[in-house]
């Protein structure tokens, strides 16, 4: 990917932010990415282009999906910084609570990476990290380096 | 059978993603999802975000267990969980269909199954398997409130 290589040359290579904002889909979602000393956290702030069932409301399970596969691959490549974006083999959501019309916040870790495939877990808070949102697991095909 | 009419209501994410019920085979649902610009996942190849292909298999799994011959319409659900198995990525500027079907409706669960695929339902780029919680809360949040005092 042109954007990865053009961070890596210029030293960036973790700017995961610059590297949302350059993906059409993460900027649909409004998603950013913030960074706390080591920690990466993605944010996708509320909008109503989110919203799955307007009764509750609640944020559709595939934004949420979506925020948690996006937060797996982005945490892939600043543990791995390689130049390719990772392609999703499989992932799983456990949808624990409703998305409620508020900010949602994600995190991930790498649990293993292989010389080809890596397994990343991730998940989804809002106003209490305590009280998690979506669970997500998946596998990813990792481009030679 | 359900009316296919009642199944036409799109939610907001929905519509601004641009996917649509294309119609029903038996208990099946058929979508469409239109190539889009925001939906891409990598500019270099215009290929669209997986995010994108989560979110229309999670709300074709949807409608799906509405067009279940034993859901109770005044019934509501929610997505326990979601598997995607992703087979290949979708060739850009061409839509994505997807065929969708609840093989299984309990008491409490719903069991269901996806497809998604582009020219050949046989070669599917993406499937995905899902269960739904039945009779999960549908009020607005405050009234919920209200009645728990």
């Amino acid at each position: 990917m042109k954007i990865l290589q053009q961070l890596r040359e210029e030293g960036r290579s973790d700017d995961m932010q610059a590297l949302a904002e350059h993906i059409p889909y993460a900027r649909f979602l409004g998603v950013r990415v913030d960074r706390k000393s080591d920690e990466m956290i993605t944010v996708m702030p509320f909008k109503d282009s989110l919203v799955g069932n307007t009764n509750l409301p609640a944020i559709h399970g595939g934004a949420i999906g979506a925020l948690l596969e996006l937060t797996s691959v982005l945490q892939l490549l600043l543990d791995t910084s390689c130049e390719k974006l990772p392609k999703t083999v499989d992932f799983a959501i456990d949808y624990l609570r409703s998305g409620r019309p508020l900010e949602t916040y994600g995190r991930a870790i790498v649990t293993r990476q292989g010389r080809r495939v890596a397994n990343v877990r991730a998940e989804l808070w809002q106003d209490d990290p305590s009280k998690l949102i979506a669970l997500g697991h998946g596998h990813f095909l990792l481009a030679p380096v | 059978m359900n009316d296919l009419e009642k199944l036409q209501d799109q939610s907001p994410h929905a519509a601004a993603i641009g996917f649509v019920l294309t119609g029903t085979d038996g208990p099946a649902c058929l979508f469409k999802m239109p190539y889009a610009e925001h939906l891409i996942g990598d500019p270099d190849t215009g290929v669209i975000h997986g995010g994108a292909i989560t979110a229309i298999l999670d709300n074709a799994c949807g409608w799906a267990v509405r067009n279940h011959p034993d859901w109770d319409s005044e019934s509501s659900m929610a997505t326990l969980d979601l598997r995607i198995d992703y087979m290949e990525p979708a060739i850009p500027h061409l839509d994505v269909l997807v065929r969708s079907e609840c093989f299984k409706l309990t008491h409490n669960i719903a069991f269901v199954r996806g497809v998604a695929y582009q020219k050949d339902v046989n070669d599917p780029i993406a499937t995905s398997m899902a269960t739904f919680m039945l009779g999960t809360p549908n009020t607005p949040r405050e009234q919920e409130i209200r009645s728990s005092l």
